[in-house]
């Protein structure tokens, strides 16, 4: 019995820590909208800084100093990056904030080796709480005691700083109605920026806390960042109280888990977010979200299919990179064959956000599906290149006709996260099923066949499929089927309204993309000969979302351009430099600022403004606008 | 301006990649001969920063002794980012645009396994420096992969030998859940039960690797109440499982037998919270008293300022064994390299190698030795040092499981 | 009138949230061609009604039958299929599309097309979008951006919308609000005449009571989710109870210097 009440009290523990990162996040995503990649990297940064500052001054002053100084620290950071990079793009379409703190992430990562050194740091244990208390035989860390009593306090103070204080009550309006506190004449600016500092606070403040229990080191921020959304998003999207509840949850079902199934914490998390998600579709506590009002007037220019011109354009651009093989460079075959392939996985994905306006966080499961779907066909039941190629897209056609029915119930973030929970669980399966599978070994010897082996060969067929995939998604963009998509996206109510069935029109979307991304990664088993659960993993869909967004999210297929730009810059980079993270985020971060509408988007707008300005007078109808736009 | 230029886009970004691929010569400048490394630096930065220091060292000593047949060393070292995926691409920069004569490196098993795969496709000799799995050698070796380190069955093979002698009978084992833990418990567990069929295993912990929640997985394993614990986890999750295990009390009382725990890489972080008498594999370079050893710490001591680690041994291995065998082989012919490296011996800071010739597996060995606190830092004693020829199963048993060729 | 035969027939819907009642036992028809307004104070349960109607809400009890098929908790789109036309309070269209685009979808849904991956729909039902759209007086703005367009535009181009099914009975949520008082006059004009011509019923919410007093045929006035009285314009106009309401609002019947103030 003692044992269960320890091993409940050690789950609180964890859950403590969990929470705190967790209400951050909350509180930031509710107020700002903004999707913060880079939280797990101000956890990581608050505890290297404590690190520093705990070695430095001795005693419990310099110690619970060190911790609460480093916090504010990292506040202090989290306030120059609100205000130098989140500010300029909080207009920018959803989800580019993510693309801004997703490059930060992958600055920071670099960043700490480069100043702390490549070695796990081990701090000091908190002075007064370095032992255990014996409890029946069990021994309970007392600094654990100290965790599970901080959970609650903090929950607490935040509790009463947002009903008792001004600054809260606004903050509460700003989760419930952004609009409404815009109006109410509140500065926004402030506002928001004062939510980021604490959200990052929060968060650096769970990190600084895990000196005495953990290793500092520069992997902690990947070691959190999903889990923590996951949190927030089971406790419902901006609650706090879910926020905690939520991480209980979690760490009591691992601590109990791996009592019976001693494999489970590497999945756990994803099945109950999953399983929440079904059946209460906006968290344990979220409220359901109502629907994004659209500000008239900041909606894109409608999209129309290419003209004459473009279409030869398009066509000789193909014919350039088809004559590609004449410089007799194998390297940069597989290279443009790679970029290619992620061409056709960025499109797959652009349709489901773009058109459908589904974001899906788990888009590799389908690529990966793809990919396995041909190294088990090709090494299990051993079938020639072609059939593979054609039957393995299937496989992710299959995943995604059942991940995307309960899915597309969904929408927004809950949406997302649930095509991550899917598409853990598909990643988690790939990695356990080792006699199937090969778990992370993966399976390996799945190389083309003589036709296609050779590097231009292999090139010429990765472009044109590529070239015939961005077709085809194309063609259904502007085919009814692609404007009742659009339509769903656009107005749910109105497309409701004209008999509409939208979770038929979204599931079918979903299992459009699903199909085209099983396509890429069917190409890539072949590309690269193997395949491993990474292929699955969360990275792929985080790299693909960076390439749609990166494109232009409002564009009928800046994912190409994305893609491309993307992908040959990773490879390059990764090449050149053993800081590619930093350079690539460096970099991502630039294109936050100069192209907030991804670079094809900005680039039409820019285009789009000259003709504008080149036809003179500005039309009637945009001067009207401008009064009805109250 | 709109619209899906994929033939546009591509062709810029691979012109760009071509202006860069044009600017290192493509071929091989004579007078050098160029090795393609590649290792998980951005991602195991702890792990692969002493491993490139040693191979910088060994670079440098194989060209102030003249290079290989009067010709230059260069080592042409890639990143991975910790992705197979990406590794393959490097190695096919390597082998396509850099020409090397041979690809070395690797640290995790999924990469080694993955580069070698490219290697025996692509008919390309492959060093594989670090990754532990037995299948790179054994069930999916191949004619053109070699691996340097001892493998998990050896260093296994050599744990079981210390462990056997323990009267515990009650064993859990914690251990990371992918390929590398899941092998490293199998073994062990077939090896001990081997010599001890008496042992019970009374429970086994999977952590995901990087991710344990110490707190419950320690509680989970006292409530077993094991007599003794093998443990495989290392790096961040070694750290957090020793501090909950330290505070919890589970270590007291208990034998713990721990794989690498005694490299510098694993035991130094810990400082004065060390476990004391572990027993485990390791490197104990303050302990090591032989002229080979000694001429390389010297060395690396000299050119650094820093002691080194088990990497640093490794990468300097790595490039010292590449240099003998193409110097043996005279040429960069793969089939002669395959030819001359098969049964080569050679020199090496923990005594003479051999690369087997029945499953390219180099006798490297070991060190096996107990953790102790010294002046607040951990340090293994008691070390011997295990020849990696002791520690491998019959040749009959490993021809049943590496295919043929 | 008394020949034409019952398009709508509504029985005592009631839907309460919480404890509140927003409708009790609401009744009342609708006959084809008729032109029927319904009003009350804000929160007398108007919009609740209309939701109730095209199954946007489910109502705790009661029936409403179309041309005698009960429609009652049937999805919207069902009920869109059954011949019923909707405008909102708030415009809903879709910003990303051109006006013309914005009837093609509806005309594609209608046309049973909607999963046709292959086709134009630049090509599809062209020249009828453009119908409904001359018809509607939007015709000139048909390639504009819909994101572009004036509210009071947008209120025309819903109408088309809502036009594109043929639809037998047209549900409209205050479709003036937000337009100048002159556009107002000329698109209840225009509704009365297709509402005439196709034999089309009109519903229609409306806080502007010189729109509901000159166009509706009939009209009912809800009060806390009760039906207070029902009639001619000129009967509701004499009626009591409903003029305490109003002035109890603080609204006069005359609102023709109210201009503008339901944006």
């Amino acid at each position: 019995m003692a044992f269960y009440v320890v091993q409940f009290l050690t789950g609180l523990a964890s859950a403590a820590s969990l929470f705190l990162v967790a209400s951050g996040l909350s509180i930031i995503f509710g107020v700002t909208r903004i999707v913060n990649f880079a939280h797990g990297a101000f956890y990581m940064l608050g505890a290297y800084v404590a690190f520093t500052l705990t070695e430095r001054y001795s005693g419990a002053l310099g110690f619970w100093g060190g911790i609460v100084a480093a916090a504010l620290a990292v506040a202090v950071i989290g306030v120059l990056v609100e205000m130098l990079l989140l500010r300029r793009i909080y207009h920018a379409p959803e989800l580019f904030q993510l693309l801004a703190t997703f490059g930060l992430t992958l600055m920071v990562e670099d960043l700490v080796v480069l100043i702390w050194g490549p070695d796990d740091l081990v701090g000091r244990r908190a002075p007064g709480f370095k032992g255990a208390i014996d409890f029946f035989g069990q021994n309970i860390p007392s600094y654990d005691l100290f965790l599970i009593a901080l959970g609650p306090i903090v929950l607490g103070i935040l509790w009463l700083l947002f009903q008792r204080t001004r600054w809260g009550i606004l903050v509460r309006a700003a989760t419930q109605d952004r609009d409404m506190v815009a109006a109410l004449g509140v500065n926004q600016k402030w506002l928001f920026t004062s939510v980021f500092a604490l959200g990052v606070f929060l968060a650096a403040l769970g990190g600084a806390l895990q000196i005495p229990r953990d290793a500092v080191n520069h992997a902690m921020d990947l070691r959190i960042i999903v889990e923590v959304f996951v949190v927030v998003v089971i406790g419902g999207l901006g609650s706090i109280i879910g926020a905690f509840v939520a991480a209980v949850l979690v760490s009591e079902l691992n601590a109990f888990g791996i009592l019976i199934f001693p494999k489970i914490s590497i999945i756990l998390v994803f099945l109950v977010m999953a399983v929440v998600l079904i059946v209460r579709p906006w968290g344990l506590f979220g409220k359901p979200e109502a629907p994004a009002r659209r500000t008239p007037g900041l909606t894109v220019n409608p999209w129309r299919p290419l003209t004459t011109n473009e279409r030869f354009a398009a066509l000789a651009a193909l014919l350039v990179a088809a004559a590609l093989p004449v410089l007799n460079n194998p390297y940069l075959l597989t290279v443009g064959s790679e970029i290619a392939i992620f061409v056709i996985f960025a499109a797959s994905l652009h349709f489901l956000m773009s058109v459908g306006g589904l974001a899906s966080f788990g888009h590799a499961a389908y690529f990966g599906l793809g990919s396995y779907g041909v190294a088990l066909l090709a090494t299990k039941a051993g079938l020639p290149m072609i059939v593979c190629l054609v039957l393995g897209p299937i496989v992710g056609l299959l995943g995604a006709a059942v991940f995307g029915f309960f899915a597309v119930q969904l929408s927004g973030v809950y949406f997302a996260m649930l095509t991550l929970a899917f598409a853990q669980i598909v990643w988690s399966i790939a990695f356990q099923w080792v006699s199937v599978t090969g778990g992370d070994n993966g399976i390996l010897s799945v190389w083309p066949a003589n036709w296609a082996a050779g590097p231009a060969h292999f090139y010429w067929l990765s472009l044109g499929i590529a070239a015939l995939a961005v077709v085809i998604l194309r063609i259904i963009v502007f085919s009814p089927f692609g404007f009742a998509l659009r339509a769903t996206r656009d107005s749910p109510l109105r497309s409701e309204a004209i008999g509409i069935n939208s979770k038929r029109i979204q599931w079918t979307a979903f299992v459009i993309a699903g199909t085209v991304a099983g396509v890429a990664g069917a190409l890539f088993a072949y590309l690269k000969g193997s395949v491993f659960p990474d292929n699955m993993g969360i990275s792929l869909s985080v790299d693909a979302l960076v390439m749609v967004l990166l494109g232009g999210v409002e564009t009928v297929s800046g994912a190409v351009i994305g893609a491309i730009v993307y992908k040959a810059l990773n490879i390059w980079l990764v090449s050149q430099t053993d800081l590619s993270k930093l350079v690539l985020g460096g970099f991502v971060v630039l294109i936050v600022v100069a192209f907030p509408k991804g670079i094809v988007g900005t680039l039409e707008a820019l285009l789009h403004r000259r003709r504008k300005s080149a036809s003179s007078s500005a039309s009637p109808l945009l001067a009207s606008r401008i009064e009805s736009a109250e | 301006m709109r619209g899906y230029f994929v033939g546009a886009g591509l062709a810029i970004a691979v012109a760009a990649m071509a202006s860069s691929a044009m600017t290192t010569p493509a071929m091989a400048q004579s007078g050098e001969i160029k090795i393609g490394e590649i290792n998980s630096y951005s991602l195991l930065p702890a792990f692969t920063e002493p491993y490139r220091k040693g191979w910088q060292l060994a670079v440098e000593e194989v060209n102030a002794a003249g290079g290989i047949g009067g010709k230059k060393l260069v080592v042409v070292s890639k990143d991975d980012g910790g992705k197979p995926a990406d590794a393959q691409t490097a190695a096919n920069e390597l082998v396509s645009s850099e020409k090397v004569a041979m690809l070395a490196g690797t640290f995790l098993s999924n990469i080694g396994l993955a580069v070698s795969d490219f290697a025996n496709q692509k008919k390309v000799f492959f060093l594989a420096a670090e990754p532990l799995t037995d299948a790179i050698t054994w069930s999916k070796g191949n004619r053109y992969t070699f691996r340097l380190r001892p493998s998990n069955y050896m260093q296994a093979a050599m744990l079981v030998e210390e462990a056997a002698k323990l009267p515990a009978r009650r064993w859990a084992t914690i251990a990371p859940n992918y390929e590398y833990g899941q092998s490293a418990v199998a073994v062990f567990k077939k090896l001990m039960s081997e010599k001890r069929p008496d042992i019970q295993w009374v429970d086994e912990q999977w952590p995901p690797q990087g991710k344990i929640d110490a707190g419950p997985v320690v509680q989970a394993v006292a409530a077993a109440n094991p007599e003794a614990i093998l443990n495989v986890t290392f790096g961040a999750d070694l750290v957090k499982l020793v501090r909950e295990g330290n505070t919890r009390g589970l270590f007291k009382d208990r034998k713990v037998v721990s794989f690498l725990t005694g490299e510098p890489e694993y035991l130094d972080p810990l400082k004065d919270e060390t476990p004391e008498g572990w027993i485990v594999t390791g490197y104990p370079w303050y302990a090591i008293k032989t002229p080979e050893h000694d001429a390389f710490l010297k060395a690396y001591q000299a050119k650094y300022n820093d002691y080194p680690r088990l990497g640093s041994i490794v990468g300097y291995q790595t490039i010292k064994a590449a240099a003998a065998i193409l110097a043996k082989a005279n040429s960069t012919d793969p089939e002669k390299l395959i030819t001359a490296a098969e049964g080569i011996s050679m020199p090496s800071p923990f005594g003479e190698i051999t690369f087997r010739k029945i499953d390219h597996q180099s006798t490297l060995g070991a060190f096996t030795g107990r953790t102790a606190l010294k002046d607040g830092k951990g340090i293994m004693v008691d070390s011997a040092y295990r020849k990696g020829a002791d520690y491998l199963p019959g040749d009959a048993e490993i021809e049943k499981m590496r295919p043929k060729d | 009138m008394s020949m034409v035969p019952t398009l709508l027939s509504v029985e005592s819907l009631t839907k309460s949230y919480g404890g509140v009642h927003a409708m009790r036992g609401v009744s009342f028809e609708l006959r084809a061609g008729e032109i029927l307004a319904l009003i009350g104070p804000n929160g007398a349960g108007k919009s609740t009604c209309f939701n109730a109607l095209n199954g946007q809400i489910i109502p705790d009890s009661g029936r409403v039958r179309l041309l005698g098929e009960e429609i009652t908790g049937k999805k919207p789109r069902l009920i869109w299929r059954m011949g019923v036309g909707r405008t909102f309070q708030i415009t809903a269209t879709f910003p990303t599309m051109t006006v013309r685009e914005n009837v093609q979808v509806a005309l594609v849904s209608h046309g049973g097309e909607l999963f046709n991956v292959w086709a134009s729909t630049a090509k599809h039902a062209r020249d009828e979008a453009g119908r409904l759209l001359d018809l509607v007086g939007m015709g000139a703005y048909a390639e504009r951006p819909c994101g572009e367009l004036a509210y009071g535009d947008l209120k025309r181009l819903e109408l088309a919308i809502a036009l594109a099914n043929q639809p037998k009975l047209l549900l409209m949520d205050e479709p003036t609000a937000g337009m100048a008082p002159r556009e107002r006059v000329e698109l209840m004009r225009l509704t009365a005449r297709i509402a005439r011509e196709q034999a089309i019923g009109v519903l229609f919410t409306e806080h502007d009571m010189d729109v509901v007093f000159e166009h509706a045929d009939r009209i009912l006035v809800l009060n806390r989710g009760s039906l207070i009285a029902e009639g001619s314009p000129e009967e509701v106009r004499g009626n009591a109870q409903v003029r305490a309401i109003y002035l109890g609002e603080g609204l006069v019947y005359d609102a023709r210097h109210r201009e503008g103030a339901s944006a």
